[in-house]
């Protein structure tokens, strides 16, 4: 029958076209961060970077036309199993890893490696979306509450265990779906807001801040209506005012003793970067300069100065995005923003329109990881973020991330397909 | 209800893009200062290595220094050799070698210049300087080597050369890179960060063709070199070189020290080698020459090697018995009950027995010490007593790392309550007749060279040391000495138990254990020989130690010498020291007829006496010389077969 047919079904070609723009970029892009005029290397050279990725967009077809041949119903089933060998995977790598750059997150066959992390964020999706696809569940209630954040802190742990702080951080990314599940709207609120003070602590003197705190909360006591001016408002007031200050007062000790060394040579270089400008400041400063130099226009496919040799490090992987700023200018750069934001907005609409609460859910934590991945990557090139370490989907070199973000995507267009199909069938 | 959030979750997405757009628009257009001058400049960052801090001795005389030489550098793209063989020639390389150096520094790139040729000297580079002018592609660049004009101290300055790979995966903070120096072992490393300085960064805009087009940012980001600090130590070069040609034919480290300050005077370690084979362009050639020597010319033997510290370690046993209050000055021990044999008559009070090295009435002393409580039960007492000892030898810095500033310094073995019970599995299982051996400094102790100079300056200072150190000052003396280095660590035994130990030292010079040409006149040499046993030659191969201190009164001098294989420590060790002390106090040597003697022994052993030696077995033909010195003094040892005839 033609409904496992991976061919003539309902996948959604908008998004297909989005997700094809976005690797095919991706691949140019790389090419053109390892390319050297001097050496005249073919696009398709196995020995660099670009040939390499080639095979790992070829890989990617197969591995994508086995997930869209797949019957749907499987990944819904399995999805626990999905979850429980990903968990042994990550305690394996933990054992058997190879030590690259003292984290062990790698599996090493031969030459080929492979990062378990990386697929986590799939089957913690599948699980998550597998526990809430119960009629009448109620995200709310505090059992269901734990067993969500027990199933999203399980393999983030063990990530964080293998060295590898920025894969961790992506965990983070689930707070979306969930405020879109139900998760009351001040929790998110709250996490922002102490992410910026985090920033504004280390960039003013505490005084400042508390000042602003104080000053903040009577314009708030102004505007109140009259008759919410009662002492218990005042109490809960003052709680949270005094959680903020103490919140403020703790950042410098988190920054100077909970962190590494390398993080918190990040963390202050987002705040100041001429701090080491020729350090930890050097990535940050060079990123940007390599950016800044595109205008608007760009110097040209192949024509970039600063993405080639080491002024920009990690120019394939991490900080693809500077190739991009220089050699396609503003005009580019805006058009791969314009890309994720149409792709995001395509998964969020798509999920709406799910009858199957699973595929809503699941649809939601795509939309999120990628999300986070896109903010966290551009930002840090612009300046707006810190330094982690994580790839932009589908444009920075890699297998595992490339593989782990198709992988992530198709599931979630297979199971949409479902959708028009079972409409038009029933 | 729910439903209306995708819109502010879209609404978000929308909000971080449009950040974003804007943050790249003020990049990207608005703000000149990140696009370069034209699109196609390009900024490079030029490295400026400061120079590494120079070494002076305590009298300002250059130890080491940096003499100028060329790096030369290839980029491969632009290399344009017409002549290859004639190139080879000139640079002295073969072919194959030529090869394989082009195909590292291609493999590394194409176009950006890789180490070609390292350290060529002022001559070799003017040799080829026009040369090279038909050879396109080579860049010399400016860079520095160490020097060691006085050809010594080896060991303990260490040396510099490239940083390993480890090492350089391994740094905290990131800031060698591939082809840096670094300094390995002795002072070099101790003091890395310290010499080194610190490396500038200079940004220059430069144009396609790599034409330099001025500072980037107007120097905004460049930070200027640091050149290394230079470091004074407390060594005195002279008296150092004279102690190395002392040292000459022997194994065996010389260490001394002065009292009052803790700083180190004479560092030797023989067998040795001149540092400046190890600075030069044949590093490898010469670190595997070295590394492969049976007699290990790279161990810092004052630091590294471990012994046992035999007789010397009697002058803690009579100090601490004496403040225990189970010793005194005229306490008197004869030879009976003792289980160890003697080569002194009839029996001594404590200076005699110092002065005689007598091992009896220190086996009696420690036995004392080891009873000295109420408790009745013996194996309960000796455990009380051992535990005593423990904490009172351990204030002389036994059994811990003293804190010398070099690295992979030993800590040694002192052995306490719980070593015994290990070795007895149990408690109460041993007693005083099981750990005698200590008395004598045999058993399970072992010492460095350090600790023992560090008790001969402990017993000049009568009851006090600094820890011994090398560093003198950073930049200037007395400046960033650290705390460690000025403060006295006190032994807690009271000044007047001092003084009949240091007496019984002065006889054993005068008198004594000591060859009677060892007391130089007017250097008043106060000492204890010592023996450590290596008795898989049968006691005629043991290592000779002798510690001591001149002059007797007010002194400026603490010596520990090591002999290897040298025998019974007055023989071989306590002229060195004796040669060494009237070098440093009179500036000269007049004690000719001792000097010649010393330089004339050969204390060499042949190599398969070596631990660690595989080959075919040849047992030493004949044993040592035995010469005219030797004669004097000797009573025939060599008839008694005592359980440790050896210790004296």
């Amino acid at each position: 029958m033609s409904r496992n047919d991976p061919f003539s079904q309902n996948i959604d070609l908008l998004t297909v076209a989005l997700y094809i723009g976005c690797v095919m970029m991706g691949w140019f892009n790389v090419y053109a961060a390892v390319y050297s005029p001097e050496a005249e290397t073919s696009l398709f050279d196995l020995s660099t970077n670009a040939g390499k990725q080639l095979m790992w967009i070829g890989t990617t077809v197969i591995l994508v036309i086995c997930v869209l041949a797949i019957h749907h119903k499987f990944y819904d089933s399995f999805a626990y199993v999905f979850y429980g060998f990903m968990i042994l995977m990550l305690l394996l790598v933990l054992v058997f890893g190879a030590n690259i750059n003292g984290s062990r997150s790698w599996f090493k066959f031969g030459g080929f490696q492979i990062q378990p992390a990386e697929f986590a964020k799939v089957a913690t999706s599948l699980a998550l979306a597998k526990f809430l696809d119960v009629p009448g569940m109620n995200i709310n209630r505090r059992n269901n509450l734990l067993t969500i954040a027990g199933i999203i802190v399980l393999p983030a742990l063990l990530i964080i265990a293998s060295n590898e702080t920025g894969s961790t951080l992506v965990f983070a990314a689930f707070v979306i779906m969930l405020y879109r599940e139900g998760l009351p709207g001040w929790i998110p609120a709250t996490g922002v807001a102490l992410a910026m003070l985090f920033v504004l602590a280390l960039v003013f003197p505490k005084l400042y801040i508390f000042f602003g705190l104080v000053a903040c909360t009577g314009a708030f006591i102004l505007l109140m209506p009259r008759y919410n001016r009662n002492p218990r408002t005042f109490m809960s007031m003052g709680v949270v005012i005094a959680g903020m200050m103490v919140f403020v007062t703790g950042v410098d000790f988190f920054v100077n003793n909970v962190l590494q060394r390398h993080q918190q040579n990040r963390i202050k270089v987002l705040v100041n970067p001429n701090i080491d400008p020729l350090g930890v400041g050097w990535n940050v400063t060079q990123a940007k300069i390599a950016i800044g130099s595109g205008r608007l226009q760009g110097k040209g496919f192949l024509e970039g100065t600063q993405t080639k040799f080491d002024f920009v490090p990690e120019q394939s992987t991490d900080f693809i995005f500077c190739t991009i700023g220089e050699e396609h200018g503003f005009l580019g750069s805006a058009v791969v923003i314009a890309l994720f934001l149409g792709l995001l907005s395509r998964i969020v609409i798509l999920a709406e329109k799910q009858r199957s609460k699973f595929t809503r859910v699941y649809g939601y934590c795509v939309a999120g990881i990628l999300f986070f991945h896109f903010m966290v990557n551009i930002g840090m090139t612009i300046g707006l973020m810190p330094v982690i370490g994580i790839p932009l989907p589908f444009f920075s070199y890699g297998g595992s991330s490339l593989w782990s973000f198709s992988i992530l995507l198709f599931i979630f267009l297979k199971l949409d397909s479902r959708r028009i199909g079972s409409m038009a069938w029933g | 209800m729910l439903e209306n959030r995708k819109y502010i979750i879209i609404g978000v997405f929308c909000l971080v893009g449009l950040i974003y757009l804007s943050r790249l628009f003020y990049l990207q257009i608005l703000d000149d200062s990140y696009s370069l001058e034209s699109s196609n400049n390009s900024i490079k960052r030029v490295i400026e290595v400061p120079y590494r801090g120079q070494i002076y001795d305590r009298n300002s005389e250059l130890i080491v220094y940096n003499t100028p030489v060329y790096d030369l550098y290839v980029t491969p793209r632009q290399v344009r050799i017409p002549d290859t063989t004639a190139f080879c020639q000139m640079m002295d390389l073969t072919r194959p070698e030529f090869d394989s150096i082009m195909q590292f520094a291609k493999d590394y790139s194409y176009v950006k210049p890789s180490l070609f040729m390292r350290q060529l000297s002022k001559e070799d580079f003017a040799r080829i300087q026009d040369a090279l002018v038909d050879y396109r592609g080579f860049e010399p660049r400016m860079s520095s080597m160490r020097t060691y004009p006085a050809h010594t101290m080896a060991n303990a300055l260490g040396y510099v050369s490239e940083i390993g790979k480890k090492k350089l995966e391994n740094q905290e903070f990131p800031y060698y890179r591939q082809g840096d120096y670094i300094g390995h072992n002795g002072l070099e490393e101790q003091y890395e960060e310290e010499l080194r300085g610190k490396r500038g960064v200079k940004f220059v805009m430069q144009n396609v063709r790599g034409v330099a087009k001025g500072s980037f940012k107007n120097g905004e980001y460049d930070t200027m070199a640091v050149a290394g600090k230079n470091l004074y130590t407390g060594i005195d070069v002279e008296v150092q070189k004279y102690a190395d040609s002392l040292m000459q034919n022997r194994i065996g480290s010389v260490i001394a020290v002065e009292p009052s300050t803790g700083e180190i005077l004479v560092s030797v370690s023989a067998p040795t080698y001149d540092p400046n084979l190890l600075s030069s362009r044949h590093f490898s050639k010469n670190y595997i020459k070295l590394i492969r020597d049976p007699y290990k010319p790279l161990i810092n033997r004052p630091i590294m090697a471990s012994y046992r510290p035999g007789s010397t370690f009697k002058l803690i046993q009579a100090l601490i018995a004496q403040q225990q209050g189970s010793l005194f000055t005229n306490t008197f021990y004869g030879h009976s009950g003792s289980p160890m044999r003697c080569h002194c008559r009839g029996g001594n009070n404590l200076r005699g027995a110092v002065q005689n090295s007598c091992n009896p009435y220190f086996y009696n002393v420690f036995r004392k010490y080891i009873y000295h409580n109420n408790n009745p039960n013996t194996f309960k007492a000796s455990a009380i007593g051992l535990h005593q000892w423990h904490d009172a030898v351990v204030k002389f810095g036994m059994g811990q790392k003293l804190g010398v500033d070099l690295p992979s310094e030993l800590k040694g073995n002192l052995p306490d309550v719980e070593t015994y019970d290990r070795i007895y599995r149990g408690e109460n299982r041993w007693k005083f007749s099981n750990i005698y051996s200590l008395s004598i400094g045999e058993g399970e102790l072992l010492v460095n060279p350090l600790k023992l100079v560090n008790l001969a300056a402990t017993i000049a200072n009568r009851g006090w040391y600094i820890t011994p150190h090398y560093l003198k000052g950073f930049g200037r003396v007395g400046q960033g000495v650290p705390q460690q280095y000025l403060e006295k660590h006190q032994t807690d035994i009271d000044y007047k138990f001092y003084l009949p130990v240091i007496e019984g030292m002065r006889m054993a010079v005068v008198a004594g254990t000591v060859n009677k040409m060892a007391d130089i006149p007017g250097i008043d040499l106060c000492g204890k020989t010592g023996t450590a046993q290596n008795s898989k030659f049968s006691h005629k191969y043991d290592h000779s130690i002798f510690i001591g201190f001149a002059p007797m009164n007010n002194p400026k001098i603490a010596i520990a010498v090591f002999v290897e294989y040298g025998g019974w420590g007055g023989s071989a060790a306590a002229p060195v020291a004796a040669l060494i002390a009237e070098r440093y106090l009179k500036r000269k040597t007049e004690a000719t007829k001792l000097d010649e003697h010393v330089k004339k022994q050969r204390l060499m052993p042949p190599v398969s006496m070596l631990p660690g030696y595989k080959g075919p077995k040849v047992l030493p033909v004949k044993p040592r010389k035995a010469d005219s010195i030797r004669k004097d003094t000797t009573r025939k040892v060599e008839k008694i077969k005592p359980l440790m005839a050896a210790n004296r």
